[in-house]
């Protein structure tokens, strides 16, 4: 079973869903989820963009009742 | 039984608990009901925001330390007896001499430190101004470089989001000042889309950097540095040129939470309303030390202090809580060496900067003094 850390950044504005997805990304290991939810939109954007560019895996993007949660699989 | 009440970490966060229960607990103080202990890791307070005027010179280093017991309420034991083990099932921390100390309320405030070695490369290829140690060595760095590529370089995670922009917009008047602007260029790298996580600071370094010329990398997360070839490359496979490189580096908690099972990378997990640890009504966590989705900066470690004050003196002298925190934030930035703005917010509240001006960068000045006051509790 994969294992799945959940980040509630749901009304954080500084550093921010993303960044604290980047940062907790390096505290788990490869193949390991992280879930984020976010209350900013543009979380739905802006964090799927990233996972494209640096290489790992977008496993869920859906809006929930009042945000957004993002599921992400470190690949690398 | 008296009420034992321990703060662990010496920093602005416990610092402002221990003087702030003081004040609320005099009587219980007085008659021997309550006693409050801190354990840290050194004689001397330092005044974290004043190491990034340390590069230009612009600060004395006397100004930045003060004699922790003299910042701290008399009434409060002080022992630099760092904890090794807090164990929260047991109500008891470790010491580093072996002691065990058994508490009623624990607040954890061991704070984050930086880890550029982390990053292969880092440590030996790039400055910083997060340590006095560091800032020193930039400040002989920028002494002898006469102009070429310099890249400002940020980490997640990192305390003080702001200090990589007021460090970029410092430079850049340094670097006119010593007239070697026209031969100097200036790259600012951020680990998200953007050049800050507040939107609308971001936007306003926009135009700032338009202005000035200084260039940006976006979606930047540092994979590793070569100190030998003055590169620098991310995860995002974009290497950077560099004649200066200046890193924000990524943080960490402090090792005894790693070591004691309290939280990965040294974050506690922990309630953003009541501080709490996660699982331990008895335990408040303040500062850098939680995992709360919030800045790691020296106002929110202030405005946590102030609920954790009200809530154990609640406790102990009401038998509840007192107050929600509302994750209140406030950050002065540096636009310049002669301008700042400000901004604020909380988890309700998005930020909304003003038009930089002098005078806020007078009252900047200003609160570098006043910071002893804040961490004494009476500002």
């Amino acid at each position: 079973m994969t294992h799945r850390e959940k980040i509630d950044a749901r009304g954080a504005f500084c550093p921010g869903p993303l960044m604290e997805l980047i940062a907790g990304l390096k505290l788990v290991e490869v193949g390991d989820e992280i879930e984020v939810w976010s209350s900013d939109k543009g979380s739905a954007k802006d964090i799927p963009e990233w996972i494209a560019k640096v290489g790992h895996e977008l496993v869920e993007n859906e809006e929930c009742e009042g945000y957004w949660s993002v599921v992400v699989r470190r690949a690398k | 039984m008296n009420t034992k009440i321990l703060v662990v970490g010496g920093g602005l966060a416990g610092t402002i608990v221990a003087n702030g229960l003081c004040r609320q607990l005099s009587t219980e103080l007085r008659s021997g009901s309550v006693n409050i202990t801190m354990l840290g890791t050194s004689d001397q307070h330092l005044y974290q925001p004043g190491l990034l005027y340390v590069p230009f010179g612009k600060i004395r280093e006397s100004q930045l330390f003060r004699n922790q017991r003299k910042v701290l309420d008399r009434r409060v034991p002080y022992f630099i007896d760092p904890a090794t083990k807090i164990n929260c099932d047991a109500n008891e921390v470790t010491m580093e001499s072996g002691k065990t100390f058994k508490y009623d309320y624990l607040v954890i405030a061991t704070g984050s430190r930086i880890r550029p070695d982390t990053i292969p490369g880092m440590a030996e290829g790039a400055h910083w101004f997060y340590d006095l140690d560091g800032a020193r060595k930039m400040r002989d760095a920028l002494d002898e470089f006469e102009g070429g590529k310099i890249v400002v370089n940020v980490n997640a995670p990192h305390k003080c989001p702001v200090a990589p922009l007021e460090i970029t917009f410092m430079l850049q008047e340094h670097l006119k000042s010593k007239g070697i602007e026209d031969k100097s260029e200036i790259t600012y790298t951020y680990p998200i889309g953007r050049l800050h996580a507040l939107e609308p600071v971001a936007e306003w370094a926009t135009k700032e950097f338009d202005k000035y010329g200084i260039k940006s990398e976006t979606f930047f997360n540092t994979k590793s540095v070569d100190p030998a070839a003055k590169t620098i490359t991310s995860e995002e496979d974009v290497t950077l040129n560099y004649d200066f490189l200046v890193t924000i580096p990524p943080h960490n908690g402090a090792q005894v939470i790693e070591d004691s099972d309290l939280g990965k990378g040294g974050w506690v997990p922990t309630d953003k309303l009541t501080l709490n640890r996660e699982g331990s009504d008895n335990v408040f966590v303040v500062g850098d030390t939680t995992n709360i989705p919030i800045s790691k900066a020296g106002s929110t470690a202030h405005f946590e202090a102030d609920a954790t004050i009200d809530n154990i003196a609640s406790l102990v002298t009401e038998g509840r809580r007192a107050r929600d925190y509302d994750g209140k934030v406030f950050c002065f930035i540096e636009t310049g060496l002669d301008s700042g703005t400000y901004v604020w917010f909380n988890y309700t509240t998005p930020p909304n900067p003003g038009a930089p001006s002098q005078m806020i960068h007078w009252f900047k000045l200003a609160y570098n003094r006043l910071y002893w006051l804040s961490a004494r509790g009476l500002l």
